[in-house]
């Protein structure tokens, strides 16, 4: 039976990511999805007609330029076209728009309040100031605290002296930043209800958190610390929906001489004497390698992929009270043509990004509410996007798919199993919500596809269907995530390593976590480096 | 306005009046006299339109001459370096012409409208430089910047826009070729051509024609994201594209005034447009020369490491542990859909060949202050972007 250098298991963005890495580097490797196509959470998928959706992911942001770089993935058909608009429709027939253009920008939040027009200066500057701190660890593998290894302690004190640099004032405002809520940092700036309503979306999205929560002001800084193009903080479509990012990775990797192997699950990683020997399929067949990556998320990869007594106890336990609860659900939807807005003027440029529909901070919290009696969101939180807008790709001319992703959206319905029915509620709900601020727009709906966190978990395979395979809590972020001991890439086992989201620095379509995983899985096997620097704000 | 008043300020092209709906920048520069736009609304949004869809440049300010008569291709393969017996009707040739000394006058597109007929389109004027070249040769050189009216339509997109503009069998243009087509009575040609490096066309009309043919794409390109665009977007394009632009990669030589600031096309990476196998053209002693004795300058395209843009800096090599200023830069960018940081620039032979490692001087300022770095850059070969949907012919629809 032929031995590979290494398993990936899950093609998905991360796994692939991984096992282009090491494949780039010269490794024998195979990657292994159980699904019959690839991406994970970061998919395309063609259900009806000539339309493409965005199943899962729909923007692109935190994907690292310096891994597109190094992967050359623009070789293998990878275009992100950044959008500028953002709008959020209220209650009273107004709305709050942002532009690309800083002045225009400026004018109409000075329409809602002058008083925070003027303030957002400042709290831009103080989010960028967190952004840059973040950003410079992003391709770095936590150190270990309780280390007195060199390289950890030369991170360490690279994580400290970014943070004495700040200074007295900005060190105090960092810890608080690190743990306050969104909706407290957000009243520290502005006063207008809808300002504060649509920042404070980004506070709140793939996490089961309320607006009111601590932690939540991170969640904020997780999707502003991205950028397009050196733009921090801008958002992109990848052209042809976000499946193009998992296409390009899985390019590369194949282009490296990698091996794609779909269709079959890893049933289970071998273990023997301590180490791993490679995976058992679902379909029976056994793969072997003395490395086994998992794409995975912490929990699938150990307590369904493993056998329990390979695992000690506390680590174990560690596993199964990982925080990763599912929060969010996902509207896919083919349309007849663009919906109008009557509160828009025609061919308003806010139409090629995000469009929202609750005004206040109120609203924001009774959402949360639904969610924590074991219901979905009655007046959601919903990111709606119209990719097509801007991506001629993904619908035919003239038609459109429209992406809405809702917070929040339990993984259980009141502690039990969704049904169908409430799947349809749930959707009619979101549905409805849109159709308040849109007159036309149920009558050009086409088809729809309505995902709990139920389909999320059984399709991408996310437990729980939790978008970032773990909450972006302090407890679990940094050398903290996925489990604090762990956060270095390397499993339990010898030649067992993790690249997936649940690990640094955390979920969305960043790969980052797999680009670190493969340099420590590099330097273990003592090959040279093919894992790019991060390029540095400055 | 007495009879013999030139206009005043700048000049507007026939597109104007439907360029100007668009506008709401007012930002534009000089072009040969014309204001042309930087960016319509944001520059950002223009260039992408190139990549994603589809975005359309007024070009009509470029300068055209039309070569006709019995002569015209001895003519025309004398002035350039280029093979222009093998430029079919129907064909375009991307073609340099050189003075005495070898040195590069312009560079420009010379199109083969019909059996002996030319178009030869150009950045700079040379009525008299080719009058000069035309003696003795039977030969019509006629000036007809201001009766043509051009567009390019660039991006992935474009394609079908052609379609929906009813021009058939557009399918199977090929790059750098042309076709004819009616469009409301009068002739419109369309070349496969463009700056861009992506798939693209260039659409050439009379002037009367203009407004209706404006109408007429942007109707065909209405659900395929067709935007107007500037200057800024186009330059982008060019640098991720490789070409070389005037006053940037090379200063025509009949401007130079200080010695050395001219190319030649070997300078210039262009070997490939000069043929010695033509007995005769303008500029052959001295490139013949130049061959033989090797180029002083060579252009290098950069791929750079990390992300700070690379503007107006010098370039260096590593010679036994010290670093020598070989060249500068002349054009640099962050490509956004190569997730590289690019440049051209020009440096000091034998440096420079593909492959080699060269350093770039890079001033940045954030916030006030200057950093400085000294980046790696390798040398590469060939177009920074090139996508096959280019080239695919007939074109895919998106
Ligand atoms: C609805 C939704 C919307 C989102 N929106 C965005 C967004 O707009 N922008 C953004 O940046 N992020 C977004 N995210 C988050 C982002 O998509 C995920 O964090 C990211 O894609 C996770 O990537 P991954 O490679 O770590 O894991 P996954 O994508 O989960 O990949 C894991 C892979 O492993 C496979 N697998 C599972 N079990 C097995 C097995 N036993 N054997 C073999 N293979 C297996 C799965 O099928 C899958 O392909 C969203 C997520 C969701 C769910």
């Amino acid at each position: 039976m032929k031995t590979y250098d290494a398993i990936v298991v899950g093609a998905g963005h991360n796994g692939l990511a991984n096992a282009a890495f090491l494949a780039k580097a010269g490794l024998d490797v195979v990657c292994i999805e159980k699904n019959d196509y690839i991406g994970g959470a970061t998919v395309s998928r063609n259900l009806y007609k000539d339309w493409y959706y965005s199943n899962c992911s729909y923007v692109c942001s935190l994907l690292r330029p310096e891994i597109f770089r190094a992967l050359e993935l623009h070789k293998h058909g990878l275009q992100v076209t950044p959008y500028g608009g953002s709008c959020t429709f209220m209650e009273n027939g107004d709305y709050y728009a942002s532009y690309p253009d800083h002045e225009v920008t400026y004018r109409e939040m000075a329409r809602h309040s002058k008083h925070d027009a003027d303030a957002y200066v400042r709290y831009s500057a103080d989010v960028m100031r967190q952004c840059r701190f973040i950003r410079d660890f992003l391709l770095t593998t936590p150190p270990d605290p309780t280390s007195l290894k060199p390289k950890d302690l030369r991170n360490l004190a690279k994580i400290g002296g970014k943070f004495f640099e700040m200074g007295e004032d900005r060190m105090y405002e960092t810890i608080r930043f690190w743990t306050m809520s969104v909706a407290e940092y957000l009243d520290e700036y502005f006063e207008s209800d809808v300002i504060k309503a649509s920042l404070s979306g980004s506070g709140i999205i793939g996490t089961a958190l309320g607006i009111h929560s601590p932690g939540t002001a991170y969640v904020l800084l997780h999707h502003y610390m991205g950028d397009v193009d050196g733009n921090v903080g801008a958002w992109g479509y990848a052209r042809g929906g976000m499946g193009a990012v998992a296409d390009a990775l899985c390019g590369a990797f194949q282009g490296y001489g990698g091996e794609l192997r779909a269709g079959s699950g890893v049933d289970q990683i071998i273990v023997k004497n301590g180490k791993v020997r490679g995976v058992a399929l679902e379909n029976g067949d056994e793969i072997s390698s003395r490395i086994v990556v998992s794409g995975m998320d912490v929990k699938r990869t150990f307590l369904k992929c493993m056998d329990r007594s390979d695992l000690d106890e506390e680590f174990y336990n560690r596993v199964r009270h990982f925080k990763i609860r599912g929060s969010s659900g996902k509207l896919n939807i083919a349309l007849d043509g663009l919906p109008t807005f009557p509160a828009l003027p025609e061919n308003s440029p806010v139409m090629d990004g995000d469009l929202h529909f609750i005004d206040s901070m109120e609203r924001m919290e009774r959402a949360y509410d639904d969610w924590k009696e074991g219901t979905w969101s009655k007046d959601p939180y919903i990111d709606m996007t119209i990719p097509s807008f801007t991506d001629p790709t993904m619908a035919p001319p003239g038609k459109h798919f429209m992406s809405c992703f809702i917070q929040y959206c339990p993984p259980l319905v009141e502690g039990r199993e969704w049904t169908d029915e409430e799947r349809d509620q749930f959707g009619e709900t979101c549905i409805e919500q849109i159709a308040r601020f849109s007159p036309d727009f149920k009558d050009l709906i086409l088809h729809v596809e309505v995902r709990t966190p139920k389909e999320i978990e059984n399709e991408a395979g996310l437990t729980e269907g939790n978008i970032f395979h773990g909450e972006l809590t302090m407890d679990q972020l940094l050398f903290n995530r996925p489990i604090p001991g762990y956060a270095q890439y390397r499993g339990p086992v010898a030649g067992l390593y993790m690249c997936g989201s649940s690990t640094h620095p955390g979920g969305g379509v960043m790969a980052a976590p797999a680009a670190n995983a493969a340099r420590e899985i590099l330097s273990d096997l003592k090959r040279s480096n093919v894992v790019p620097e991060n390029f540095g704000d400055d | 306005m007495s009879a013999f008043e030139v206009e005043q300020g700048k000049l507007r092209t026939p597109f104007w009046p439907k360029t100007r709906a668009f506008d709401r920048l007012s930002e534009s520069h000089d072009w040969k006299g014309y204001a042309s736009a930087d960016a319509y609304l944001e520059g950002g949004l223009e260039y992408f339109a190139i990549r994603n869809s589809t975005g359309v440049f007024d070009l009509s300010p470029m300068t055209k001459y039309r070569i006709s008569g019995p002569d015209s291709l001895a003519f025309l393969d004398r002035l350039v370096t280029r093979d222009m017996k093998k430029i079919r009707p129907g064909r375009v040739a991307y073609a340099v012409w050189c003075d005495d000394q070898g040195q590069v006058i312009d560079d420009g597109t010379i199109f083969h409208l019909r059996d002996g007929e030319y178009r030869v389109c150009s950045q700079e004027r040379h009525l008299a430089w080719f009058t000069a070249a035309a003696i003795g040769f039977d030969v019509t050189i006629d000036e007809e910047t201001t009766r043509v009216a051009a567009l390019a339509v660039q991006g992935p997109t474009s394609f079908s826009v052609m379609q929906n503009l009813g021009l058939d069998g557009i399918e199977n243009l090929k790059m750098f070729g042309l076709m004819h087509f009616d469009f409301h009575g009068e002739e419109l040609m369309v070349s496969r051509t463009g700056f861009t490096g992506d798939l693209g066309y260039e659409l050439w009309i009379a002037p009367g024609k203009a407004e209706a043919l404006w109408d007429a794409l942007f109707e065909a390109g209405k659900f395929l994201g067709i935007r107007p665009i500037g200057t800024y977007a186009l330059e982008m394009a060019r640098i991720e594209a490789g070409y070389l632009a005037p006053y940037l990669e090379f200063i025509p030589a009949e401007e130079t005034v200080r010695t050395g600031r001219s190319r030649s096309p070997f300078e210039l990476g262009l070997d490939w447009l000069v043929d010695f196998s033509k007995p005769v053209f303008n500029g052959r002693r001295a490139l013949a020369d130049e061959q033989r004795r090797g180029s002083t300058w060579r252009l290098v395209k950069l791929d750079i490491e990390g992300n700070k843009e690379a503007h107006h800096s010098y370039v260096y090599a590593r010679k036994g542990g010290r670093m020598i200023n070989i060249g500068f830069i002349t054009s640099a960018m962050w490509s956004p859909v190569c997730k590289q940081n690019i440049a051209l620039g020009s440096v000091k032979t034998p440096h420079g060949k593909p492959g080699d490692t060269l350093w770039v001087e890079i001033y940045y300022q954030r916030e006030m202050h200057w950093s400085r770095v000294m980046a790696k850059a390798t040398v590469v070969d060939g177009p920074f972007w090139d996508p096959p949907r280019r080239r695919a012919t007939p074109p895919a629809p998106a």
